[in-house]
């Protein structure tokens, strides 16, 4: 007869207990020389614990189990043809932000977790950090798979980690990713587990990943729900660890407070790349990223801090400035890549009218107010042969990195928000208070920024003028431009037998 | 506050004026116009005449706005990182001030950016 | 004692073949679940908690069902996670 099996709570105390052990002949320290440095006072390692229990066994089942489905629906959108059934090919912009955006970043958690991995003292949370570390690796691959049938008929898809090392928008996310991978592992779990994935990565993965679902992009959406079955196992992890580090020793609470405070407005800042795919390029959008925001941040963020109160943490700076911020973030990010959209490895494109009294309907408060004349002025200039892009290079946030294009939204949402300090005699610019708070708790770290604008004017990046930039991008001549203009357009049309190209700003 | 690190802190300053090849950067932002979705940078010699960074730097971008040709410069109102300032337009960027990253900002009352809508 | 509004707890997975008998086991054994279908998904929210019991997912599939099975279809969820061999829950405290 078989024996009888363990329990969870058993089969997770045998699998992830008694692993480790104490060192002889070299120092624990020096085994594990990371995990002091930061000031984490840690007393009790075996403390630590994984609520969903998972251990390696199941681990691997359940993650071949998840790659199996996966891969049948990847087959059988490329086998259907499933690129012609898209909404319309200028979501795919959406698509080329993503590869080139969100990809690498997950190739870069991938790293930080290896070194968590193999760094943090306790053997419970290696367990989960390795888990973690081949998840992130499975994203990046299977995000890959995935999108490279788009490659086959789309533009801007070609290179995405290249690009992410150069291009002046990407820098955003691989700024904030090598931001919290420089920092100690401690600091790095409560940036990526906690902060980024616990607060801000719903507003990726699931309102958009709907949104895919509903412009006919299954392959896209079953790969981005595969992967957040994983995230909310690291979100768990990420409230997990914060628990853990508060229970350990009080002397942990302002320093997790800090870092809460720096992470959350870093992920933040990155997620305004995702605002504008989730309002612009999605071309039926499901949900707008302000009524994502109330949900994911302000209601369930919301819980999560009354919760933590029973520690003493609080909700992280500025993010009433981030919620004030919400009915303008889409509209600010989508006009700086209207502007310049000679220089970006996507199309951008004028809302449609259909879309523009959406974003009416969405954004009573902003839209119309604010926003709508700018996309009315350029697509009235296209429709007159007047339109240029603007042939210069914006301002850059020293620690975000993004053009500095918000504007003051709680006193004057029509004035740029500007903030400099000096250090060392040098000046540094900002584009919010949350920026600079970041910059002047660490400026020996941003003092070192590699600012994609002032690299083009060090010589550092192909030439100086933007078809030089362009080319060390390996950003081909029809990646950008207007999506009217393009090849992905003359493509689209042709597989629903339009001969006629369709004037600026239709629908399809 | 200083940086906590496990092994000191490098001194290392990317963007030092001498990475720039005799330039200095110089930010120009035109008020009430956000059609400009930012300011924009420039590379500039120091020793520019202010009038130059007026007749020749400012138009090569900002005359993408169609009220641009309609800018009186002698009404125009400067402010030199957050301060009010009037340029001398023969003396040079150096010896007005401009530092390496200053923000120059610039209003022209009347202009209020398309069918005044500030953009 | 607090007369306020107790936070939403909720659990997002797949609008699929797999994530029926879960759905329906949350609305058997949560009373007032909020259940939306969104394009490919389906979120159950509800005040304070929410509970997926194994035995009601077994009896509704007819068949075994262990519950980190939920993995397979899990999209998201808020609150404090507990969960063994005879249940997964979501609190807020």
């Amino acid at each position: 007869m078989a024996a009888k099996k363990l329990n969870m709570r058993k089969r997770y105390e045998l699998l992830t207990r008694g692993i480790g052990w104490e060192t002889s002949y070299q120092k624990m320290d020096d085994v594990f020389p990371y995990d002091t440095f930061e000031g984490i006072k840690i007393t009790d390692w075996d403390k630590w614990e994984d609520p969903f229990r998972l251990t390696m066994d199941a681990y691997w089942k359940f993650q071949a189990e998840k790659e199996k489905k996966l891969y049948a629906i990847i087959d059988s959108f490329a086998q259907n043809n499933g690129q012609t059934n898209l909404a319309d090919a200028s979501y795919l912009s959406a698509i080329k932000l993503f590869i080139t955006g969100v990809t690498p970043l997950e190739y870069a958690a991938h790293h930080g977790f290896a070194h968590l991995g193999r760094h943090f003292r306790g053997e419970g949370a290696r367990v989960a950090c390795q888990m973690q570390a081949i998840d992130e690796l499975r994203h990046a691959q299977t995000q890959i798979h995935t999108i490279s049938h788009y490659n086959k008929h789309f533009t801007g898809l070609h290179d995405p980690f290249y690009q992410s090392d150069r291009v002046w928008y990407l820098s955003v996310p691989k700024s904030f990713g090598e931001d919290a991978l420089s920092a100690g592992p401690f600091e790095f779990i409560t940036s990526i587990s906690f902060a980024f994935e616990y607060v801000l990565t719903n507003l990726l993965f699931v309102p958009f990943m709907s949104g895919a679902a509903y412009n006919g992009d299954m392959a896209t959406t079953t790969f981005g729900f595969s992967a957040q079955s994983d995230e909310s196992r690291h979100m768990t992890l990420g409230l997990e660890i914060i628990k853990f580090m508060l229970e350990q020793h009080e002397d942990n609470l302002p320093i997790i407070q800090g870092w809460i405070d720096k992470h959350f407005w870093r992920a933040y800042r990155v997620l305004a790349l995702v605002s504008a795919m989730q309002d612009y390029m999605l071309t039926n959008t499901p949900m707008s990223w302000k009524e994502a925001w109330d949900i994911y941040f302000v209601e369930n963020g919301g819980a999560l801090f009354e919760d933590l109160g029973r520690y003493g943490l609080k909700m992280p700076k500025h993010h009433e400035l981030a919620t004030a911020e919400a009915e303008h973030l889409s509209h600010q990010v989508w006009s700086v890549f209207c502007a310049l959209g000679n220089a970006t490895g996507f199309h951008t494109f004028e809302p449609s009218d259909e879309k523009m009294d959406w974003l009416s309907e969405k954004y009573p408060n902003t839209f119309d107010k604010y926003y709508r004349p700018r996309f009315e002025h350029w697509k009235k200039q296209k429709e007159d042969g007047t339109f240029e892009y603007l042939a210069s290079l914006p301002q850059l946030c020293q620690v975000c990195q993004i053009p500095m294009i918000f504007t003051e939204v709680k006193t004057d949402p029509m004035q740029l928000s500007f903030r400099n300090t000096k250090f060392k005699g040098d000046n540094y610019h900002f584009c919010s208070d949350g920026c600079k708070d970041i910059f002047e708790n660490e400026p020996e770290k941003y003092v070192q920024a590699w600012l994609p604008v002032h690299q083009i004017f060090q010589g550092n990046c192909g030439g100086a003028t933007i078809p030089e930039v362009l080319k060390w991008y390996k950003f081909e001549p029809e990646d950008g431009g207007d999506y009217f203009d393009s090849q992905d357009f003359r493509r689209w049309q042709e597989w629903h037998g339009k001969d006629e190209p369709a004037k600026t700003g239709s629908d399809n | 506050m200083a940086i906590v690190a496990k092994d000191g802190y490098i001194d290392f300053v990317r963007d030092k004026v001498e990475n720039f090849h005799g330039n200095q950067l110089v930010l120009v932002s035109w008020d009430d116009h956000l059609l400009f979705c930012a300011a924009q940078a420039f590379p500039l010699p120091p020793e520019m005449p202010f009038a130059a960074l007026v007749s020749e730097v400012i138009p090569s971008v900002f005359n993408w706005h169609d009220e641009f040709k309609d800018i009186d410069w002698a009404k125009t109102q400067w402010n030199l990182d957050g301060e009010a300032f009037s340029p001398d337009m023969d003396k040079s960027l150096a010896e007005n001030g401009v530092e390496h990253k200053s923000l120059i900002r610039f209003k022209t009352p009347g202009l209020t950016g398309l069918n005044g809508t500030r953009i | 004692m607090t007369t306020k509004k107790k936070n939403t707890a909720f659990l997002i997975v797949q609008d699929n073949e797999d994530a029926r008998p879960i759905i329906e086991a949350v609305e058997q054994d949560n009373p007032g679940v909020n259940i939306q279908y969104e394009p490919g998904m389906v979120r159950m929210e509800r005040a304070a908690s929410l509970i997926v019991k194994r035995e009601t997912v077994e009896v509704l599939k007819g068949c075994e069902w262990d519950v980190q099975e939920l993995h397979l279809v899990l999209i998201s969820l808020a609150g404090n996670v507990d969960e063994d061999d005879e249940k997964f829950e979501l609190s807020w405290g």
